[in-house]
């Protein structure tokens, strides 16, 4: 069953749905982010970006000045005369060639590096900002919403940062010299220009608007087949088992039929842009050509910076002019989708980077310590197996406190939201060494008694004791380090079996990992794997059975040997059998230790020190196995199988 | 490969023809169009009227309108043939996922497979949309320009031959050296995007053992890596454009030296200006196609591997198919097992069931007991032919379970699985699995028998009451029921319970199996079960054990002579209390 119990409890809708715009000021954060990156790199990248677009811009000066000399000495054939001048500003070309082409090789390789480095950075930070989110935030988003920050957002990322941002970058440039050297020659061909760009604008504009709109729709259309397929293919079985196949095939195609509704339309009228743009690009030039040559031969006085009359030198080169001015154009356009969606994933990782990180004002931390003579502790740098809260007080005085395990809750009120309480005025003990065991039904509070202990979440109302010390004292760290916990849901992680018995405790060698094991009764399969503990698990333990999965877990609580345990379900998966088998290696890892336990089967729970029976939040029933039997209440009920129990 | 992604075109094969016939016309009018304004600046140049200006600007116009047509059209085709067939591609999955076997359906994993119907189906519908329009108009650019820069440009046109095989062998070089790099970080960033997954899991276990720090020095490690990996490989890339400028820059440097001089010497007869900067176009034109080309190219080998992994989908057979003219009747609910072996895959060294044989009468009630991986489940599944005998034969209504038409073999065998699942809608439409026509009444009926009604009732919208996602809304014990209840409207001959009762009371438990004595007698009924409790009062109780049968007989003939099942029985009836139980 799955365990997102406190998922249904408080349904948050994510802050940032798929499928939206980004608002503005992203793309300023987004760049401030890069630079931060590359404070040094990026600007000096940037300025091999201006000189690689300005230089590949010149060459209309250069064929202006060449046509203008080839047109005048043309008719009389005489190479010689000319060709000094020619070679010259064919050298010149040469030599800011050359320039540009270093500048452009450089910045090519820079932005690899910055592009690449920058994503690392990124998901680095992501990644370690989100490993300092509190529990809560994983459990009110679905884990298929966070993983496509790393995948879909961080993917339309790389193509903004790669190509989008240079690519616009150096079409603005362009743009920006050409009209100024189409200004140079001639204003009212270059008004021409203006025109044809406005046009262009607006076409490129009603165009992604409506491309853009169907894109993202597309993106909602696939999360929601996703889920879709998610569900048909997690129940597979049980539509052959039914035969339920066509039913199947007919929602799916339902589905399809949206996706591809979407996708189309999207993609129609991204692929009309080009043509589109390039034809009036077209069009442009022709209407250039008309009115250049309708000035040619009327003689009507040219307005111009350079203050040029009208020739054909002028001509030629503005309609290359014309088509580069079209082309960056066309660029530019053509990025717009990239950009509205890389903003997008911008937008949701940078929200991603703004949850509030869980806060620890704890103060009071776990040391090693030695008891002295007089039974005070103090401090001591190498490990005793001995730990001691170190509580530094207001008057500037440490006391010592030695780690026992002794957890009491005064009056604990508690709820996911503050609108609903689910827990109300529990109070109870666990003196070290104890077994406290808490039954009821499902929703009845049980797990969220777990997680207040272990500061998963933080209670609204009362206190809790450990050691006599109030655990919002005590910094989180190292107050979990004090607690084991076995859950339901075993997760284990891609490595080898000892890697995952190590997790418990990085410094546990070899032998005491397998001590663990042996402990937990898990060595026994472990060692009929084909390599033994080195036999490498992948998928959450894919090759290893539920039971098998839920003993590694009880194994790696054992190599980190806490004082305080917390079994939440820890032998649910495991057959009645397995579980005799195991019980012993279960008594033996809570021997000496304060236990709290939450079980499916009461035959688990029957020698608890004390067993709390929950119901909706409340302790309506507590006492030991006998004590409550003999109350014949609730307990007896469940006990006897008159009541449901899951 | 490709035979198998070209069998999902279909309907949009004509588009997708069409599309690359639209993308000629329009390439050869781009390529008249500068052959025509070359011609326009040299008459300007030497000195035409304006009528003759006007005349080249309409034809100029009707070109690009022409061209803006075909242009269109050619983009609506290419995405409609490209997104169709993605949608088919994604079809053809879904549809052949539902012909898989439960052994077809092991080997793959739902994300696996959620992310070959999304992303995958996303990169093969980019490549095709490639091919169908870019890799068409690249090769034909380069071609038709070639042709016309030797048509107008003559020896300036030499250019070329130096060049285009410049920029062809450096693309080649630099895809050469890319791709391997490019193929194994993909694998290496699918295992990154895994591990984050696998730590959103597992964040409570994480933080329970404080390590956060230790998983973010993980990532961090795991990260760099893939950083690495993919610089080198885009720094490599990176190449392609200073390699396109330079041959852009040569071409220029040498129309602008070497035109001049052909021009003036030549006195503009044969070569004129107008075709200087033509000839700049055309080379323009021939290196982006190259460049076209050479994207095309990486986008495709990228997008291999996605198609490899769709094939492998639509290529798995079904290791399970319902045979031609199979019987379409059940006889009896008689269950007979015949030297029976299985085990799971080939590979494997362990028969799950070692020979088993086994006969049930119809009618009769079995139990089965027995510890987890003693293959209860596995021994069931044979009896519906979700999974294959190895050796010997299952039979139904004294007929082997491979004789039937599947369907009707699994409506007459319903089986409750352990890990079953409620589909997001209202308890009707799940309902309706069982028998898509069943009415109200027989609706009801089902689920009296199964003790749901009960619940059902106190809903505020009853039987309208709309169940979430796996049935997130309702509890254990009530998800148990209302599957037992789907399945008890098939009017099964043979219904099999896989442990489908573990959450639901005992008392209701007993109340389900005495409502299935009463009420569907001439029933067979096998029921799983970890409580002794379940099984106690069947006609018959299966121990097993390690893949075999152990022991068969009633509840007190094991109690004499069954070890495993004694221990059972004591390890849940401890403290003398077991009249407690029913």
């Amino acid at each position: 069953m799955a365990r997102n119990k406190t998922q249904n409890a408080n349904p948050t809708p994510a802050t940032t749905a798929r499928g939206q715009r980004a608002p503005k000021g992203v793309l300023r954060r987004l760049l401030r982010t890069l630079f931060s990156f590359y404070p040094v790199l990026l600007p000096i990248t940037l300025v091999c970006i201006v000189i690689n677009a300005i230089v590949s811009a010149a060459p209309a000066v250069f064929l202006q000045n060449v046509i203008a000399i080839v047109d005048e000495s043309y008719q009389s054939g005489d190479w010689a005369s000319v060709s000094g001048r020619i070679l010259t500003y064919v050298a010149v070309l040469v030599v800011m060639y050359v320039i540009s082409l270093i500048a452009g090789a450089f910045y090519t390789q820079m932005m690899a590096i910055i592009t690449q480095g920058s994503l690392k950075k990124l998901r680095e930070k992501m990644f370690s900002h989100m490993q300092d989110l509190p529990i809560k935030y994983f459990d009110t988003n679905g884990h298929g919403d966070i993983m496509s920050y790393y995948t879909n957002d961080v993917d339309t990322l790389r193509q903004l940062i790669s190509q989008s941002l240079p690519q616009m970058t150096i079409s603005g440039i362009t743009l920006f010299v050409v009209f100024c050297i189409m200004m140079y020659y001639s204003m009212i061909l270059a008004l021409l220009v203006v025109v044809g760009v406005v046009c262009m604008v607006l076409a490129a504009r009603a165009i992604t608007s409506r491309s853009s709109k169907y894109f993202l729709r597309q993106q909602i259309t696939l999360a929601k087949a996703e889920a879709f397929m998610e569900e048909m293919m997690t129940g597979q079985k049980v539509i052959k088992v039914f035969c339920h196949e066509e039913g199947a095939r007919a929602d799916f195609d339902k589905v399809n039929g949206e996706i591809f509704y979407n996708a189309r339309n999207g993609n129609r009228f991204a692929n009309i842009l080009m043509p589109l743009l390039g034809n009036i690009g077209n069009v442009m030039y022709v209407v250039v050509a008309l009115v250049g040559g309708a000035l040619l031969l009327t003689d009507v006085p040219n307005i111009s910076i350079s203050g040029m009359a009208f020739s054909i030198s002028i001509v030629v080169p503005f309609l290359n002019m014309t088509k580069q001015f079209a082309g960056a154009i066309g660029q530019v356009s053509n990025q717009i989708n990239m950009v509205i969606m890389g903003l997008a994933g911008a937008h949701r990782i940078f929200a991603l980077l703004d949850e509030e990180p869980e806060t620890d004002e704890g103060y009071v931390t776990l040391v090693n310590a030695r008891e002295n003579a007089d039974g005070s502790m103090s401090e001591c740098k190498e490990r005793t197996h001995v730990w001691a809260w170190k509580h530094p007080h207001h008057d500037g005085t440490v006391t010592y406190t030695r780690l026992q395990g002794d957890v009491r809750f005064y009056d604990v009120d508690f709820g996911y939201t503050p609108e609903k309480t689910v827990l109300h005025n529990i109070t109870l003990y666990a003196k070290p060494g104890q077994k406290v065991a808490f039954v009821g039904s499902t929703g009845a509070g049980k797990t969220t008694i777990t997680n207040l202990i272990n500061r998963f979440y933080d209670i609204a109302d009362g206190k809790i004791r450990y050691d006599d010390i109030n655990i919002n004292k005590i910094k989180k760290a190292d107050l979990r380090r004090s607690l084991g916990i076995v859950l339901q849901d075993t997760n284990l992680f891609t490595g080898t079996v000892m890697e995952n018995i190590r997790y418990g405790n990085l410094e546990a060698s070899d032998e005491e990992c397998i001590a663990a094991a042996q402990l937990a009764g898990a060595d026994d399969f472990i060692c009929r794997l084909p390599e033994g503990y080195n036999t490498m698990l992948t998928g959450n333990g894919a090759n290893l059975s539920q039971g098998q999965r839920q003993l590694l877990a009880i194994a790696r609580a054992a190599v980190a040997d806490p004082p305080v345990m917390i079994l939440d379900e820890a032998t649910s998966s495991i057959d009645t059998r397995t579980e005799a088998i195991v019980q012993q290696g279960m008594d033996a890892l809570m021997t000496g230790r304060t236990v709290f336990i939450i079980a499916h089967r009461l035959s688990t729970v029957r020698n608890a020190n004390a067993i709390m029976v929950l119901d909706h939040g409340r302790i309506i029933e507590r006492g030991t196995h006998e004590d409550l039997l003999q109350l014949k209440g609730t307990y007896y009920q469940l006990y006897t199988g008159a009541l449901e129990l899951d | 490969m490709i035979k198998t992604l070209a069998r999902s075109i279909r309907e949009y094969k004509k588009t997708a023809i069409l599309t690359p016939l639209l993308v000629i016309v329009e390439v050869v009018l781009e390529c008249i169009i500068p052959f025509t304004i070359a011609n326009l600046v040299n008459e300007m140049q030497a000195g035409c009227k304006m009528d003759v200006i006007v005349q080249y600007g309409i034809q100029l116009v009707i070109m690009a309108i022409l061209s803006l047509i075909f242009g269109v059209a050619a983009g609506n085709t290419c995405a409609t043939a490209s997104t169709g067939f993605a949608r088919n591609l994604r079809k053809d999955m879904f549809y052949r996922i539902q012909d898989y076997s439960f052994e077809n359906i092991d080997k793959f994993s739902v994300s696996s497979l959620v992310t070959r119907m999304t992303t995958d189906v996303v990169n093969v519908q980019m490549s095709f949309m490639m091919i169908i329009r870019i890799a068409i108009r690249g090769p034909l650019m380069l071609i038709f320009s070639f042709i016309m820069g030797f048509v107008m440009g003559g020896r300036l046109a030499l250019i070329f031959l130096v060049t285009i095989p410049l920029l062809g062998i450096g693309l080649a070089l630099v895809i050469r050296a890319a791709m391997p790099i490019f193929r194994r970080v993909f694998r290496k960033y699918d295992a990154l995007n895994d591990s984050v997954q696998e730590n959103v899991q597992a964040m409570r276990v994480v933080k329970s053992y404080v390590r956060e720090d230790y998983e973010k020095k993980k990532f961090s490690a795991a990260a760099e890596d893939v950083c690495r990996d993919f610089t080198r490989a885009e720094r490599i890339m990176a190449l392609n454009n200073p390699m396109m400028q330079f041959c852009v820059y040569a071409g220029m440097a040498f129309v602008l030296s070497f035109g001049s001089y052909v021009v003036i010497t030549s006195r503009g007869a044969e070569v004129a200006v107008g075709q200087m900067s033509a000839i700049l176009t055309y080379s323009f034109q021939i290196l982006m196609s190259l460049m076209m080309l050479s994207m095309v190219f990486v986008m495709i080998t990228m997008s291999m591997e996605s198609a490899e992994r769709i094939v492998e989908v639509l290529t798995e057979k079904s290791s399970l198919t319902s045979p031609k003219d199979g019987l379409t009747s059940v006889k009896d609910g008689s269950v007979d097992f015949e030297g029976v072996s299985f085990k799971y895959s080939k590979k494997a060294e362990r028969m799950a069931l070692a020979d088993v044989n086994l006969h049930i009468r119809s009618g009769e009630v079995i139990g089965i007991l027995g510890g987890t991986g003693s293959s209860k489940s596995t021994l069931v599944q044979l009896i519906p032919r979700l999974y294959d005998v190895t050796e010997g034969c299952v039979k139904v209504g004294g007929v082997d379970v491979r004789k039937y038409d599947l369907e009707t073999l699994r409506n007459n065998v319903a089986v409750v699985l352990q890990k079953n699942v409620l589909f997001s809608g209202t308890i009707k439409d799940n309902l309706r699995w069982g028998n898509p026509d069943a009415t109200d009444e027989e609706m009801l009926e089902a689920c009296k028998l199964a003790q749901a009604d009960e619940f059902i009732q106190q809903f505020p919208a009853k039987y309208d009451t709309w169940i979430e996602q796996g049935g997130a809304n309702v509890s254990g014990g009530q998800k148990q029921r209302l599957c037992i209840a789907r399945a008890l409207l098939k009017k099964p001959k043979v219904l099999i319970l896989d442990d489908s009762t573990s959450a639901v009371d005992t008392r209701t438990d007993a109340l389900i199996r005495q409502g299935f004595r009463e009420f569907i007698p001439e029933t067979t009924k096998i029921i799983i079960a970890q409580r002794v409790a379940s099984v106690q009062d069947a006609d018959r109780i299966i121990v097993m054990d390690g893949g075999r049968i152990s022991d068969i007989g009633t509840h007190d003939e094991l109690m004499e002579r069954s070890e495993i099942y004694r221990e059972v029985y004591t390890s849940q009836n401890k403290a003398g209390d077991s009249d407690g139980q029913e």
